[in-house]
């Protein structure tokens, strides 16, 4: 009965369309291989010399002319949702506003159509605006040094991580510190970052009250360990208030502290981690510095550094000499780690988040920071009667952590719940994340709504929660009905993947 | 020796002499989910109990499958290899994923047998 | 403040509501309180940002105003109007990682085309929805070919390009693997396959190489397989796959490398698209997002990400690599670029590339003091001139011409002063290259 539960009772159409809600078939089904939307004039008769190399046809890709592209990818954008057309109030993710001054900037061609490997002379305020960012970065972490050259956030840990290894190293301690302290509520790039550099991972076992106690990290503090990842405010929208306590244990026993700087959008421009005695964070830019988050990427992890692992930076660094900036491209006489990737780090991303810092001004970020809270707070007191907290109801930060008990014996999972805000027009909270929350509901509004906008969407969760409680489970097993695609058979997609076109497939 | 022996974390091993046929049992294909991958060991792998024997992939989550005793593999099952759904459907039979050359049957006295798993489940 | 829709007004009632006075009392956890003062200014209108930004985008010298011959991994290439409008689309721009593939459809469906066009460009079976760009996926093909061949050492061409080198070989160092990497190979003289033993997991191979020279990989890719390693082709110009043997047709098992030429501006190197593909066999151990087809309750076609328990979120510290984010949407300006280029386009525009490169080489035949260096090339070549290079290039810059790459500049001591890389695109005019010839001769 539900399937036929349809937005409209109306008659199937002859195209598959509904309005504007257009079905749109393969690039691979539509496009054809003689078929371009560049024009280029063949170049006149000319020797070669590929060296016999030379293929012997064209690649077989189809092309489109230029209206027939433009009408493709016109109509898949429309089968998006994105912050531009609502509140994404995903915890962990700050998915704040999107400035398009930011793109406007970026597209100068000062900034844009300059290549990373023209002679630093040319290029000075490229450097200069490097060298801003930094300060900023600085200034409101209260760090020593920034390494720009991360492409994104768990790129940023490994090299957090890299400088702490080669810093252990540099003592002689290799062989003997070799364990990283994690907390179960973990973001899972955490562990799997230390992994990768054959650090043997120690979980700290969580709170009752949902935050790390340094009763709990002591036992497991020794010579052995190398350091310890914390979240802070971690990833149930806590503040670790036994950070500096926890810090200073850490770093008496020899180990390095690192902060996974996700949730900075929290504290930015009100506390400094470097005061906490952060050894090293990595700053999402595409999360608390609002550069778009593109669909996926790109993002961008400059890592701040503490004194004591400054040393280790890897190239380039950025250096003020007398007459202008330079980057240095390499370690040499340094005691730096290396290089993480080619060329200098995601300037187009810089620019953006220079922009955002320049419009919010140091008291603008300090207001973000705390309407980001409080807009947290105030869902939080709206849904706490409703909704069951893990941790039990507190004041918490710019996130705001539910879990399943609620749902208990109601038939409807935190899946189907989530599913059933699509319906309404909304995309879905974080869920099933932290584990240390059984299905987690993880929300973060970000200080980019306006009351009315979370007013509603409280309004909305508290229809959602009631009708869940009061048995119409059936419904939210079929959600989302309105939604362009109904939910997706994704253990197909794991036993039989299919990663792309193959000749003659629809 | 023969007859079904479990652990509590829900792995059995059916025995029968000096072999053993290793799986997991209803229950842990039912907290699971569709099954979409399982991760054999080699032929030959030499296998202590407790340690990781195999993992299982669902689509959301990841999970090890540890040996209920200690021994040699000496056949996996190609059949969930290629078709992982048929631990879902029929763990304890057609979904079976090593069996052992049983190194210490005396480990086998530690395990539970069927109605004392039986009963841990119901408390679960 | 314009980006803040609160008014106090509405802060005051949140604040009623929740039962604080100040909202200080909600930071109340934080050690040493609030923090008041900070060395930065105020928040600036959009007119004053403007003016900022511009003034330091003007001290830069920007390709469109100089004769431009600059290479060495990122290219500078003709984009489409219609691409940067449409990834400019509110949808994409602004829209989240798909994990909820209902409402993420177009998202996936495009990175479903991506990874399409990667393979058949590649010549390889399937590929994943990017990475960061071509250095960090040549780290990841490198660890990936330690996983499926059980060994940990990899042997590096002397043409990989110098980051790219430095990248493996940082996180081959830091991870405990050993890497040879041989000595930088200016005309692609190396004997590789006397270096290829049972030892190695991989050999990773540029072509077209860093000092522009097109490498067959046909018989390096059997002495690999004969000593049961992997070879990994790596390519940092893409617009060159349209016209040279795809990496896939000689032999490789994993071709990596960077996609910025196509869709994408320079941006002073960042952000770029890691483009990465291999064969089916494989498909469990490849690093990055995949995008996958599945149908939904009503049987329609789909996409959905897949194979997610290979990644971090979910296999933690077991996982094939900490990567969270692709490069979304750079990914799609390749797409969309790629789609209006189609086959075709790709291969005239790579046609043009090479005439123009070839059209350069000759004119530089009449200038004394230079020698193209090269057998063979695509776009770009290595030009050997009497004395240095980089001091050539910073006064060509100082009147107004971009001529190039000085090798020193990415291998400094290693006795290659005299090298500089020059690369030639479509966007290369005939008085560019008269331009530069010009003053290649008044230099010298």
């Amino acid at each position: 009965m539900l399937d036929q539960l349809k937005k409209t009772e109306a008659p199937a159409t002859f195209t598959g369309n509904r309005g504007l809600e257009l079905e749109e078939p393969l690039l691979f089904d539509i496009g054809r291989d003689d078929a371009t939307g560049v024009d280029i004039d063949e170049p006149a008769p000319f020797a070669s010399r590929l060296g016999g190399l030379e293929r012997k046809e064209p690649v077989a890709l189809p092309g489109l002319s230029e209206p027939e592209t433009m009408r493709h990818y016109v109509r898949l954008s429309r089968k998006n949702y994105s912050i531009d057309g609502g509140i994404y109030p995903l915890g962990s993710c700050t998915m704040k506003h999107n400035p398009r001054l930011n793109e406007k900037m970026a597209r100068l061609e000062g900034f844009a159509d300059i290549h990373p490997l023209q002679p630093q002379s040319t290029v000075q305020g490229a450097l200069e605006v490097m060298e801003q960012l930094t300060h900023w970065l600085l200034t409101l972490t209260n760090m020593h040094a920034l390494a720009l050259s991360p492409k994104a956030g768990a790129h940023g840990e490994s090299c957090g991580l890299m400088a702490i290894k080669s810093a252990i190293a540099a003592r002689g301690e290799a062989a003997t510190r070799k364990t990283v302290l994690v907390p179960q509520s973990a973001h899972g790039t955490n562990p799997a970052s230390a992994a990768l550099l054959g650090f043997e991972l120690r979980t700290i076992p969580a709170g009752a009250d949902g935050i790390v106690h340094a009763e709990a990290v002591e036992p497991l503090v020794g010579p052995d360990v190398a350091a310890i990842m914390l979240t802070n405010p971690n990833t149930c929208g806590l503040f670790e208030r036994d950070i500096a306590k926890i810090a200073k244990m850490v770093r008496d026993a020899g180990g390095y502290f690192y902060c996974d700087g996700a949730n900075f959008n929290a504290i930015a421009g009100v506390a400094r981690p470097g005061d906490f005695g952060v050894d090293a964070m990595h700053i999402n830019l595409h999360k608390t510095f609002s550069t778009p988050h593109g669909g996926g990427g790109p993002g961008a992890g400059p890592v701040a550094l503490s004194a004591r692992l400054a040393p280790f930076a890897p190239a380039p660094l950025l250096i003020r000499e007398r007459d202008g900036l330079r980057l240095k491209e390499d370690v040499e006489g340094t005691q730096g780690f290396g290089r993480i990737t080619a060329f200098h780090g995601q300037m187009g991303m810089f620019v953006r988040a220079l922009a955002y810092m320049l419009a919010h001004g140091a008291d603008g970020v300090a207001q973000a920071s705390r309407d980001a809270v409080l807009s947290a707070n105030y869902v939080r007191v709206k849904l706490r009667d409703m909704m069951s907290a893990p941790f039990g109801d507190r004041p918490c930060m710019h996130e705001v952590l539910f879990d399943d008990a609620w749902l208990n014996g109601s038939g409807v999972t935190t899946l189907d719940f989530a599913k059933a805000m699509i319906d309404e027009g909304y995309h879905p909270m974080t869920i099933y994340f932290p584990l240390v929350a059984h299905g987690a509901m993880l929300i973060e509004p970000t200080e980019s709504e306006s009351k009315a906008s979370l007013d509603l969407f409280i309004a909305t969760l508290r229809n959602l929660g009631e009708r869940a409680l009061q048995g119409d489970e059936a419904a939210f097993h079929a959600a989302p009905l309105h939604a362009p695609r109904r939910r997706l058979d994704e253990t197909l997609a794991a036993r039989k993947p299919v990663l792309r076109c193959t000749q003659g497939a629809a | 020796m023969t007859g079904t022996h479990f652990t509590k974390d829900h792995e059995y091993v059916r025995v029968d002499g000096n072999a053993g046929v290793v799986g997991v049992t209803d229950y842990a294909q039912s907290q699971l989910g569709d099954i979409v991958f399982i991760e054999l060991p080699p032929v030959g792998k030499i296998i202590s109990k407790g340690e990781p024997l195999a993992t299982i992939e669902s689509v959301k989550a990841a999970s090890e499958v540890f040996s209920p005793v200690s021994g040699e593999v000496v056949e996996v099952n190609d059949v969930i290899d290629e078709s992982p759904a048929v631990v879902n459907e029929d763990p304890l039979g057609a979904g079976w994923f090593v069996k052992l050359r049983l190194s210490d049957p005396d480990e086998l006295a530690g395990l539970l047998d069927e109605a004392g798993y039986e009963t841990h489940v119901q408390n679960l | 403040m314009r980006y803040h829709p609160l008014t106090n007004a509405d802060r005051s009632e949140m604040r009623r509501a929740i039962g604080v006075a100040d909202i200080a009392e909600l930071f109340a956890d934080m050690p040493g309180g609030v923090v008041e003062n900070f060395d930065l200014p105020r928040g600036k209108s959009e007119i004053e940002v403007e003016r900022h930004l511009e003034r330091l985008a003007a001290k830069n010298l920007p390709a469109s105003q100089a004769p431009f011959f600059v290479g060495a991994g990122a290219y500078r290439h003709h984009v489409p109007a219609s691409v940067d409008h449409l990834i400019q689309r509110s949808e994409f721009l602004t829209s989240y990682t798909p994990y909820q593939p209902e409402i993420s459809q177009g998202t996936l469906q495009y990175l479903f085309e991506f990874q399409t066009q990667v393979a058949l460009l590649t010549g390889m079976e399937i590929a994943n929805a990017s990475m960061y760009d071509g250095s960090t996926g040549c780290a990841e093909a490198m660890l990936m070919a330690h996983r499926v061949i059980k060994r940990r050492k990899a042997l590096l061409s002397g043409g990989l390009h110098p980051h790219y080198i430095d990248v493996a070989r940082t996180v081959a160092r830091l991870a405990g693997d050993d890497v040879v990497s041989l000595a930088p190979d200016v005309t692609a003289a190396e004997d590789l396959i006397a270096r290829i033993d049972d030892s190695l997991s991989c050999v990773i191979v540029q072509t077209p190489d860093f000092f522009g020279n097109l490498r067959d990989l046909r018989a390096i890719a059997e002495a690999c397989h004969r000593h049961g390693a992997l070879l990994i082709a790596v390519f940092t110009e893409a617009v060159s796959l349209g016209l040279l043997t795809s990496p896939g047709a000689m032999g490789a098992d994993i071709v990596v490398g960077e996609g910025q030429s196509i869709g994408n501006s320079l941006n002073f190197g960042g952000p770029y698209v890691g483009l990465f593909a291999t064969r089916q066999e494989f498909l469990r151990q490849m690093p990055g997002r995949l995008c996958g087809a599945t149908v939904d309750t009503e049987d329609r076609r789909g996409y959905v990400l897949t194979l997610s328990t290979r990644e971090q979120h979910i296999r933690r510290d077991k996982a094939t690599s900490n990567i969270c984010t692709n490069s979304g949407l750079c990914a799609l300006a390749f797409s969309i670029h790629m789609t209006l280029l189609g086959g075709t386009g790709l291969s005239r525009l790579a046609r043009v590339n090479h005439a123009n490169a070839v059209a350069l080489k000759d004119m530089l035949a009449q200038v004394k003091g230079v020698d193209v260096l090269n057998n063979s090339f695509f776009n770009e070549f290595t030009l050997k001139v009497k004395g240095d290079a980089a001091a050539l290039v910073e006064r060509l810059a100082a009147r107004g011409v971009l001529a190039g790459v000085p090798v020193s500049r990415l291998l400094p001591n290693a006795g290659l002063d005299d090298l500089l890389l020059i690369a030639s695109t479509e966007m290369n005019t005939d008085e560019d290259r008269a331009t530069l010839v010009a003053e290649l001769k008044g230099a010298l």
